[in-house]
C-alpha cells in the first residue's frame, strides 16, 4: 500500500507539552499548574444566554464571518477599550478561537518560500501553522534580560527580504511578558520601515496587571497592517465555546473568510449568542476575575523571593516563569523530577521553544490554597537539591 | 485597597495577615492599620464562619418570619425592629419593601420552640399587625458558598 500520509504533516514535530501531558496523566493525584486555561466557570448570565439560545432554537449557520451582532459588539468592545475603529462588515471574521484565526490568517497571508518571524517562547501553534501555510518559520529567542520583550534590535535583526509576517503574541503564553506602548512604539517603526504585516495574537489582552493592555493596531500606521487575533477564552474564561475572532483591512479579512467558510462554515450558533452578552455585560466578571488573578500572580512573585528563585516579574496572562538554571538541569529533567518527587506538575519551558530552556512554566489559574500548597513542596524540592549541591 | 481587602476577608476572614499583604500588594502594616480602621469605623462588624449545620448532630430550625407592622410616630420602623432584634434567638431582621415590613430570621432548637417565639412573643408587640412563618427545608447555598457539592477541577491536567 501507498504511504497514506502527508511528508509535511509527519515531519512536524508533535507540541512538546504532548509528552509531558502524558506522564502527568499518568499520576492521579498529582497538583498541576500546567493549565493555559482560567480556573473560573463561565459568568451565569454568559452561559444562560448560551442555553436561551437553545431554547429559542437558535441552532442553525449563522452568516460565514459570524452574527451581525456579534461582530458589531466586537467592534464596539474594541473601540471602548483599544480606541481602534473596525467595520463590522467588512473587517471581522469570527472563528472557532483564536486559534483558528491563527491558522486561516497565516493561510491568508503566505506564498510558498515567505518567512514568518515567530518570537519564541510562545504559543505551540504559530511555528506548525505556519509551516503548514507554507511559511518558513524564523525563529527570535526573547530573552530574560528583556523580560521576554521583543525588541526593536532583534526584531531588525530577524528580518530578510522574504519576511512577511510578524506574529507577536503579547501578553505572552507562557512568560507572562507584556509589551507597553514604548515597546511597541519601537517596533512599530521597523516593522512599517521593511513594509512588513503583522499578526498580533492578543488573547490574553485583559489580563494585564499594570498600564491596561495596548494593541499595536491602535499605533499610527498600523491598522493597516495588523490582523488583531483576540477572543472569548481567557477574559471570559470561555475556553470551551470555541470561540474567537480575528480583526484587519478587509482585503485580509475576506480572504480568511473564505477559508473558513470551505473549512469550517462558520463558528457555534450557541457560542456566539453567549459572547454578544459577554461583550454587552461582562466587564464586571473580567475584572473581578483579574482582581483574583493579580493576588495569585502577587502571591506567587512573593514565595519565589522567600525561597531565592530567580523569577522576572512578569504583568500579563496567567503565567509566571521562574528560572531553574542554578539546579544544573534541563527544563524537562527538573519539570520530571518535582513531578517525580513532589507531584506537582509545571511545564517546561522548552515546550514552548528552545529559548525556554532553563525555566518553568507555572500557571495561576489555580485557588490560592493550590498554590500554597505547590510552594510548599517547590520549596522544599529545591531546598533538598540545594542541599544536595552543597553536600557533593 | 479597602474594597479588595474587603472582597478578600468577606470569603476568608482567617487568611494570614502576611499572606494578606503579599496578594493585596502592600506592607503587613498597612492591612493591620487598615483592619484596624474598618473595625473601629463599624464596617467590619465581625468575623464569623460560615457552618453547615445539617452535617452537624446540632438539630437546627430555621425561619424567615415575614412582619408587618404599624410604623411609629417620629421612629417609622426602627423602635419596633430594634424590640424584635433584643431576641437573642433572632438571628437578623431586614426592613423590607413590597408587600410586609421586616423579615425577620429566626434560629431555634425545635419547631416548637421557633413557633412558640412567634406566637407568645412576636405577635403579641403591640405594633405588629401580622405574621407569617417559613421553615428552611434545606440550606442549598448561604453567603454565596454551595453546600450541596464540592466541585472537581474537570480541567485536563496539561494544556497549552
Amino acid at each position: 500500500m501507498r504511504n497514506p500520509l502527508s511528508d509535511q504533516v509527519v515531519a512536524l514535530k508533535p507540541s512538546g507539552i504532548r509528552k509531558f501531558f502524558d506522564i502527568v496523566s499518568e499520576m492521579k493525584d498529582a497538583i498541576s499548574l500546567g493549565v493555559g486555561e482560567p480556573d473560573f466557570d463561565t459568568p451565569w448570565h454568559i452561559r444562560d444566554e448560551g442555553i436561551y439560545a437553545l431554547e429559542r432554537g437558535r441552532t442553525f449557520y449563522t452568516s460565514n464571518a459570524g452574527l451581525k451582532e456579534l461582530r458589531q459588539e466586537i467592534c464596539n468592545y474594541l473601540k471602548r477599550k483599544q480606541g481602534i475603529q473596525y467595520e463590522w462588515d467588512k473587517e471581522v471574521v469570527i472563528t472557532v478561537g483564536g486559534s483558528e484565526a491563527i491558522d486561516i490568517g497565516l493561510r491568508a497571508m503566505i506564498n510558498p518560500g515567505d518567512e514568518v518571524i515567530i518570537p519564541q517562547p510562545s504559543y505551540v501553534s504559530y511555528e506548525p501553522c505556519a509551516i503548514l501555510a507554507g511559511a518558513k518559520p524564523v525563529i527570535i529567542n526573547l530573552k530574560a534580560e528583556n523580560e521576554f520583550r521583543l525588541t526593536a534590535q532583534e526584531l531588525e535583526e530577524a528580518i530578510t527580504e522574504k519576511t512577511k509576517v510578524l506574529i507577536l503574541p503579547f501578553p505572552n503564553n507562557p512568560t507572562g511578558a507584556i509589551m507597553e506602548q514604548k515597546d511597541l512604539e519601537a517596533i512599530a517603526e521597523v516593522i512599517i520601515r521593511h513594509d512588513i504585516f503583522v499578526m498580533s495574537d492578543e488573547i490574553y489582552s485583559e489580563l494585564t496587571y499594570k498600564e491596561k493592555h495596548v494593541s499595536i493596531a491602535s499605533l499610527p500606521g498600523m491598522q493597516e497592517r495588523t490582523i488583531l487575533i483576540n477572543g472569548f477564552s481567557k477574559a471570559y474564561a470561555m475556553t470551551g465555546w470555541r470561540l474567537g475572532y480575528a480583526c484587519g483591512p478587509h482585503a485580509i479579512i475576506q480572504q480568511m473568510t473564505k477559508i473558513h467558510q470551505f473549512a469550517i462554515m462558520c463558528a457555534p450558533t450557541t457560542s456566539q449568542y453567549a459572547a454578544v452578552e459577554a461583550l454587552k455585560n461582562g466587564d464586571g466578571d473580567v475584572e473581578e476575575m483579574k482582581i483574583s488573578y493579580n493576588q495569585r500572580r502577587r502571591f506567587l512573585m512573593n514565595a519565589f523571593q522567600e525561597m531565592g528563585l530567580e523569577c522576572f516579574e512578569p504583568f500579563g496572562a496567567f503565567y509566571v516563569f521562574p528560572c531553574i538554571k542554578e539546579f544544573g538541569m534541563t527544563s524537562e529533567e527538573f519539570a520530571n523530577a518535582f513531578l517525580e518527587a513532589e507531584k506537582v506538575a509545571a511545564v517546561p519551558g522548552t515546550a514552548f521553544g528552545d529559548s525556554g530552556e532553563g525555566y518553568l512554566r507555572i500557571s495561576y489559574a489555580y485557588s490560592l490554597d493550590t498554590l500554597r500548597e505547590a510552594m510548599t513542596r517547590l520549596n522544599r524540592f529545591i531546598t533538598g537539591l540545594r542541599n544536595e549541591a552543597k553536600e557533593a | 485597597m479597602r474594597e479588595e481587602l474587603l472582597a478578600v476577608i468577606e470569603k476568608n476572614s482567617r487568611i494570614d495577615l502576611k499572606e494578606l499583604a503579599v496578594i493585596l500588594g502592600v506592607e503587613e502594616v498597612d492591612v493591620v492599620n487598615e483592619l484596624e480602621a474598618m473595625e473601629k469605623e463599624g464596617i467590619i462588624c465581625g468575623y464569623h464562619t460560615l457552618i453547615n449545620w445539617e452535617k452537624t448532630s446540632n438539630e437546627k430550625v430555621t425561619a424567615l418570619i415575614e412582619v408587618r407592622v404599624t410604623p411609629q410616630r417620629g421612629q417609622g420602623f426602627d423602635t419596633v425592629a430594634e424590640r424584635i432584634y433584643r431576641y437573642p434567638e433572632v438571628r437578623s431582621v431586614y426592613l423590607i419593601s413590597g408587600g410586609f415590613d421586616l423579615m425577620v430570621i429566626l434560629e431555634g432548637k425545635t419547631l416548637r420552640e421557633v413557633s412558640s417565639f412567634v406566637s407568645d412573643k412576636l405577635a403579641t408587640l403591640d405594633p405588629v399587625l401580622s405574621t407569617a412563618t417559613h421553615f428552611i427545608l434545606k440550606k442549598y447555598k448561604d453567603h454565596g458558598t454551595v453546600f450541596a457539592q464540592k466541585t472537581e477541577d474537570e480541567r485536563e491536567m496539561i494544556t497549552p
